[in-house]
């Protein structure tokens, strides 16, 4: 590898790069991300190398395999798109890669049981970019994800990858760059939504005070069903790095942290080699580009506790202390790690930066609404046809992110409720669908953009039993440091679990609120101050369920085991002993080919019973 | 100098004063469970919270140990708010320890009238830090910390095995607001204990004054200087 000593040298590099890295160059690109691999990826693009030299393509076309980031599409993993025609397949197994190498790759033809068939018109796509899911979507962080190796550092540069930090170098000041990032309107993608600019500025003020201050890419992502953060970093690692050596330029700090998730070890994997590459490169170093300007980045590994998200217990963690959170002020871009000036920010908006400076911040500004500028990455999760990540433009509708994009509700069934925001956020009823999503409205309807987490609910969600899921996850996840968070998610999920339960009392809805209120305006840190939310939200939009649960022992919704009881109908029973043989608490009798009946003292609610039904013999009361 | 409003009192403050220190300083009373005026303020019992109100934001509740005093600040320490923040922290407070007499005191002077949740097990430790923070910033030594989270959150030492650390010296004992902490489940010395229920209860009694016992400083210092090596 060269040494890139000057701007120069980078600009040479990239045209010679040009070459072997064009960007319709022929190849399969095998998804690499997480969710494929669970799939079965890795076997896949195996067999694709296999089979491409058993098959002797090169002998017709040069064809490499590509194993590239997640691809957003984590429904139909492991997903296979063959480029430069940008066929797309979904589902690929093992067995499946012989034929499209035989057929699609060396015969030009479509396999049609593999093309994707959209779940809400029934039509046939063969191409990637007429794929609904991709077509709605506006990919700008994500835009490289599913073509990029990541483990190779020349192909971001080809294509124009370290070109904003260069351009950084070279031509601004670093009050230049703040002022751009200010004027894009950016706003920190974590949860919180402060602007980028501001933040950065005020790091700056303090940095040129003291003489030393930190960056901090908060990677330790950990909403349920949110990963977005992880797959940016397994999929594109160098735009982070990029984005962080901007902002350590910008703000005048020689060391960057990235607090990462040890649950993500592919994450890790692509984050420690792409730091070893910049360096070989010297786009980290002592002297970067030749600049005279010394950045590096250092891993710090999280272990599992989701509130050292926030900042100051992510400082308290990286300085090797208890993940407690401390009061704030002072605010970290005071007195951060080790008491030094730190900016922390969200690996989105991190990755944010390089394109803000490389398209300029008005273009950027354009994007978006009044006070939401750029784009969102939602991860779509529950009861979603296509469960995936998507980047869309702030300011999108519910409706078309769920249905244009997400393909709409599984089995024909209604929409209840979207959770918005994960743990901390708040869910918003069906009739709210249409309001733009950004950070003034969201906050209005008592929901919040959060990290992007998206949990669809649908008319068999029972809204107390998903509130109770949520809490259950903040009272597990609360350091206990201070008591309100510590008691009071104990008090609120025992109060929960008590109505589902069906032994709630009269006076409960009260005491909820009661709760809630307390825990939100008295806890210490963020974890707490937002934990009532999904309780507060689903009281809101919901509280008739709440109220069927305490005043008529009725599950709605027929979910709290509690309150439902499992039957048979004689009239359709056919007795055929399926559900008996299966029923896993044998509470099941009966003859062959005379109605069985289930004996609900010993009946444990497992629901096994009517997914095995084929006669809709079986009700829930 | 700063200037703030205190219940409707104009109060000047050198600058660098907590709200809870300039609140002390001026004879209003707020009750804290965490707070000790040797040791970093820590934030944790939300007993101390008071009313804030600043230009351009909504009143708000904020921990007045923590919370620097700002020019202007107009607070209040005793409204509605503050009042039904303190008596829900206090019953839950009391939902792990109910039976202990000293926060059974304190949730009678919140004004909590029943204890609506409790959890299975009654604690006397309330995890207020006092004994952790007071050995890691008096002693110097770090024998104790909090492990685990959430409602599973304890005191203890490293591993949990007796410390080898600890000197022995018998601070966390006597620091210790409700007499929840286990001298023995942490070192090999012997606690003599100086008689000293009445060094309890004094940081958060809503006096205003601290009501330290009068020979708490010099007990410390010859524990310090005197740990018993214990049989």
């Amino acid at each position: 590898m060269v040494t890139l000593t000057s701007p120069a040298l980078l600009d040479n590099l990239r045209v010679k790069l040009a070459d072997s890295y064009k960007p319709d160059r022929p190849c399969v690109t095998v998804c690499g991300g997480t969710g494929c691999r669970v799939y079965g990826s890795e076997k896949v693009w195996e067999a694709f190398r296999k089979e491409l030299a058993t098959q002797k393509v090169d002998a017709k076309l040069s064809m490499d395999v590509k194993v590239t980031g997640c691809h957003g599409f984590c429904e139909k993993g492991p997903l296979v798109v063959i480029r430069p025609q940008g066929v797309f397949y979904a589902r690929v197994k093992i067995e499946d890669v012989p034929e499209i190498v035989s057929e699609t790759i060396l015969g030009g033809k479509l396999i049609d049981r593999l093309v994707y068939s959209d779940p809400q018109s029934g039509e046939k796509i063969a191409h990637e970019e007429d794929v609904p899911f991709y077509k709605n979507q506006y990919r700008l962080i994500l835009n490289l994800n599913g073509d990029l190796d990541p483990l190779q550092i020349d192909e971001y540069i080809a294509r124009g990858g370290y070109g904003s930090l260069e351009k950084v170098l070279t031509q601004m000041s670093p009050d230049a760059v703040i002022a751009e990032i200010k004027a894009s309107g950016l706003r920190g993608r974590g949860g919180a939504g402060f602007s980028t600019g501001i933040k950065w500025e005020l790091c700056q003020k303090n940095v040129k005070k003291t003489g030393k201050g930190y960056i901090v890419c908060n990677a330790d992502e950990g909403d349920p069903g949110a990963y977005m953060d992880r797959s940016i970093m397994e999929g594109n690692p160098h735009r982070v790095i990029e984005g962080m050596a901007i902002g350590a330029f910008a703000m005048g700090v020689h060391q960057g942290y990235v607090y990462i998730r040890n649950e993500y070890p592919l994450a890790v994997k692509h984050l420690r080699y792409a730091i070893d590459q910049a360096r070989a490169y010297n786009l980290l170093g002592k002297d970067i580009l030749g600049s005279g300007y010394e950045f590096d980045i250092a891993i710090k590994l999280g272990s599992g506790a989701f509130v050292c998200g926030e900042e100051t217990a992510l400082i308290a963690s990286i300085e090797g202390r208890v993940g407690e959170p401390r009061p704030r002020p002072p605010y970290p871009a005071e007195s951060g790690l080790w008491g030094k000036p730190t900016n922390i920010n969200n690996v989105k908006s991190w990755a944010s930066v390089p394109i803000i400076i490389d398209k300029g911040a008005a273009w950027y500004a354009g994007i978006g609404t009044e006070n939401s500028k750029g784009t969102m990455i939602f991860s779509i999760v529950g009861k979603i046809n296509n469960t995936g990540l998507v980047e869309v433009p702030m300011g999108i509708t519910l409706r078309k992110l769920i249905y244009d994009i997400g393909g709409g509700i599984p089995n024909g069934k209604k929409i209840k409720a979207a959770q918005l925001g994960g743990p901390s956020g708040g869910c918003l009823p069906a009739e709210h669908l249409d309001v733009p999503i950004d950070y003034a409205s969201l906050t209005e309807l008592g929901a919040i953009m959060g990290s992007g987490g998206l949990v669809i609910a649908d008319e068999d969600t029972c809204m107390v039993d998903f509130a109770r899921y949520f809490m259950h996850f903040t009272q597990e996840e609360s350091c206990g440091k201070c008591v309100p968070c510590r008691i009071g998610t104990k008090a609120m999920l025992s109060t929960l679990e008590r109505i589902c339960a069906g032994d709630g009392q009269p006076g409960d809805i009260d005491y909820l609120l009661e709760l809630a209120e307390t825990i939100k305006s008295s806890s210490l840190c963020a974890l707490g101050q937002t934990a009532p939310n999904p309780v507060l939200t689903t009281l809101r939009y919901f509280r008739d369920e709440y109220e069927a649960h305490i005043n008529e022992k009725r599950c709605p919704a027929r979910v709290c085991k509690g309150l439902i009881t499992y039957s048979i109908i004689p009239e359709k029973c056919e007795g055929c002993m399926v559900c008996l043989r299966n029923c896993t608490s044998s509470a099941i009798s009966g003859e062959k080919q005379k109605p069985h009946a289930i004996d609900p003292k010993m009946c444990s609610r497992c629901g096994v019973c009517i997914n095995l039904c084929k006669f809709d013999a079986i009700t829930v009361n | 100098m700063i200037h703030l409003t205190i219940d409707d009192r104009p109060i000047e403050v050198p600058e660098g004063r907590s709200l809870l220190e300039a609140c002390r300083e001026n004879g209003i009373a707020i009750p804290t469970l965490c707070y000790h005026p040797a040791l970093e303020p820590y934030g944790a019992c939300r007993l101390c919270v008071v009313e804030l109100s600043q230009a351009g934001r909504k009143p708000r509740l904020v921990a007045s140990c923590v919370y620097p005093c700002e020019e202007g600040a107009v607070v209040s320490t005793n409204s509605e708010m503050v009042q039904r923040s303190r008596r829900i922290t206090a019953e839950l407070i009391l939902a792990g320890s109910y039976d202990t007499p000293e926060v059974l005191a304190l949730g009678k002077e919140l004004g909590v009238t029943e204890i609506r949740f409790k959890l299975p097990e009654e604690n006397a430790c309330v995890l207020c830090g006092l004994c952790v923070r007071t050995c890691s910033e008096i002693v110097g030594v770090s024998a104790i910390s909090v492990i685990q989270r959430g409602i599973s959150k304890k005191v203890s030492t490293p591993f949990q095995v007796k410390s080898s650390r600890c000197i022995g010296c018998g601070t966390c004992v006597l620091i210790c607001p409700t007499g929840a902490f286990k001298f023995e489940s942490v070192t090999g010395f012997q606690y003599v204990s100086p008689s000293q229920s009445s060094y309890r209860l004094g940081y958060y009694r809503l006096g205003g004054e601290l009501d330290l016992h009068p020979t708490y400083e010099q007990d410390i210092t010859a524990l310090l200087a005197n740990p018993k090596e214990g049989e």
